[in-house]
């Protein structure tokens, strides 16, 4: 029987966790002391924050219907926007798939164009199509639509590639086109789970869509900003109320729909 | 008329098919037969362009393959195709997986949005009839027992009215009196609509019961061919046994 040194053992094992260990406790120590944490500053601040919300009681609703025109027009923005990015980023998705891609320039272009598009988000987005068509919803869309064209296309991407091949080569054996390949062995096999996908990427975009208006690009954002530089925070209360509700009752309606999908 | 002629074909440095030739008659049933990784569903794959080929050339019916993809899609029309795992579209129904042997023959655009003619949707049914699944026509591929897959496959590939049916080892995945019944139905096909059948299988008694000829295929090479009329099973365990290590 082998008789086993454990001490030894045990200090093999230790160095391989030391310096990685160190390395992490600098990392993030550093990274608290430069964000200016600090307990005294937090714990100070709190009767501060006691007359904000004793401010902001109760809600003030007489503008409700204004409020809840914005809210639809959020709703609205989500909607569009994600169903523009459901169409931009079928081509994409394709092109920057490894197995239906038509050539390696196209297939680089694609994913450099994905990997841009989801590595900025949506406000910045935002912010540069207000410049571009002006203040209002239409900014906010097509902000949605690209930073989710990304995302979506990054997915059908990882879709078309994990697709069973014993399927394509049956279709193709037929004497079909790369489209009709695209349509009948690799469609039914995705389309579940990018509906999925798409639920849940609008899902995302509603969240975006309340806080797109901050930067000017429509929605329910607008009144959120205009009413805390006027300080009317009665008004604040009852517009962040509003979009938790709509928010959770989207969420509702999306998870019965994918439970019915899945 | 198949003539294969000094067909080579490597995947990464590893020689699968190493300068093969042979002929495969018209309306006559030829098996390629050999252990696993002989090169079989590689020369198949050969007949219809799904393989590219490195050296050699292959013509059929007096037509040299083409690695035209335009020129070669227009042959794959003629030449069916059934596979050891069905490769059916599992979500589709099976009249629609029926339908994609149509394809082809439509128009992409008005393909894209299932839009088939009547005489795709006759021709389907007619040999969904002939397979004995038009009862079926409205379940999911998916759903059926293996043999019923590859009897639904084995109408797709008919759809095509192809002069030649390719068939990868399309009993492999089966047991053996759902095989028989597939095979019978292919040797009945093959008479009744005269196309030509080439199969792999790598069953000899089997072999020799549905074939006319044998082709024996081991390292990527022919081995030897037999007439089946007029060999014993015996001999052509020979196929086998040349290389015995690598079975």
């Amino acid at each position: 029987m082998t008789v086993y040194d454990i001490e030894k053992v045990r200090q093999e094992m230790a160095p391989q966790y030391l310096w990685p260990a160190v390395g992490l406790a600098i990392v993030v120590v550093l990274s608290f002391q430069q964000a200016d944490f600090s307990l005294m500053k937090l714990i100070n601040g709190l009767p501060e924050m006691a007359n904000f919300v004793s401010d902001a009681f109760p809600p003030d609703y007489s503008r409700l219907s204004e409020f809840l025109l914005s809210i639809l027009q959020t709703i609205e923005i989500s909607i569009a926007g994600t169903f523009l990015a459901i169409i931009l980023a079928v081509p994409i998705g394709i092109g920057a798939s490894g197995n239906f891609s038509p050539h390696p320039v196209i297939y680089w272009t694609c994913r450099t164009l994905l990997n841009l598009t989801r590595s900025v988000s949506e406000m910045i987005v935002a912010l540069i199509f207000v410049t571009a068509v002006g203040l209002g919803p239409f900014s906010g869309l097509l902000a949605l639509a690209v930073h989710s064209a990304g995302m979506l296309g990054k997915f059908y991407a990882e879709a078309i590639e994990n697709v069973n091949s014993g399927e394509i080569e049956a279709i193709k054996a037929t004497g079909a086109t790369t489209s009709q390949v695209l349509r009948y062995a690799v469609l039914p096999q995705i389309l579940p789970e990018i509906i999925t996908v798409i639920l849940f990427r609008w899902e995302t975009n509603i969240r975006s869509a309340t806080v797109l208006g901050m930067v000017g690009a429509g929605g329910i954002g607008f009144d959120l900003i205009t009413s805390i530089r006027l300080f009317q925070y009665q008004e604040t209360s009852a517009i962040i109320i509003l979009t938790l509700l709509t928010v959770a009752i989207i969420d509702q309606i999306n998870s019965r729909l994918r439970a019915h999908i899945i | 008329m198949i003539q294969i002629k000094k067909v080579s074909k490597s995947y990464v440095g590893e020689v699968v098919l190493n300068s093969i030739s042979c002929r495969i008659e018209r309306d006559t049933s030829t098996v390629l037969l050999g252990p696993s990784g002989a090169g079989k569903s590689t020369l198949l794959r050969c007949i219809n362009g799904m393989v590219a080929i490195d050296s050699g050339e292959i013509v059929v019916d007096n037509m040299p393959l083409s690695s035209n993809l335009e020129k070669l899609r227009e042959f794959r029309k003629s030449i069916g195709m059934v596979f050891q795992q069905f490769n059916l579209i599992k979500r589709a129904s099976v009249l629609e997986n029926v339908l994609c042997g149509r394809l082809s023959y439509t128009p992409v655009l008005p393909s894209l949005f299932t839009k088939f003619t009547n005489i795709d949707y006759e021709l389907a049914c007619h040999y969904l009839d002939k397979v004995g699944l038009y009862d079926k026509r409205l379940q999911r591929a998916g759903q059926l027992s293996g043999g019923q897959q590859q009897r639904v496959s084995i109408a797709r590939a008919l759809a095509q009215q192809p002069k030649i049916l390719l068939a990868d080892e399309p009993v492999a995945s089966l047991d053996p009196k759902t095989s028989i019944s597939i095979l019978d139905l292919l040797r009945n096909i093959r008479e009744e609509e005269k196309i030509s059948l080439v199969l792999t299988l790598h069953n000899v008694d089997l072999a020799m019961k549905y074939s006319r000829k044998i082709i024996g295929l081991n390292r990527g090479r022919i081995i030897a061919q037999y007439d089946t009329s007029n060999t014993s099973a015996r001999e052509i365990d020979d196929v086998y046994n040349t290389y015995p290590e690598v079975c």
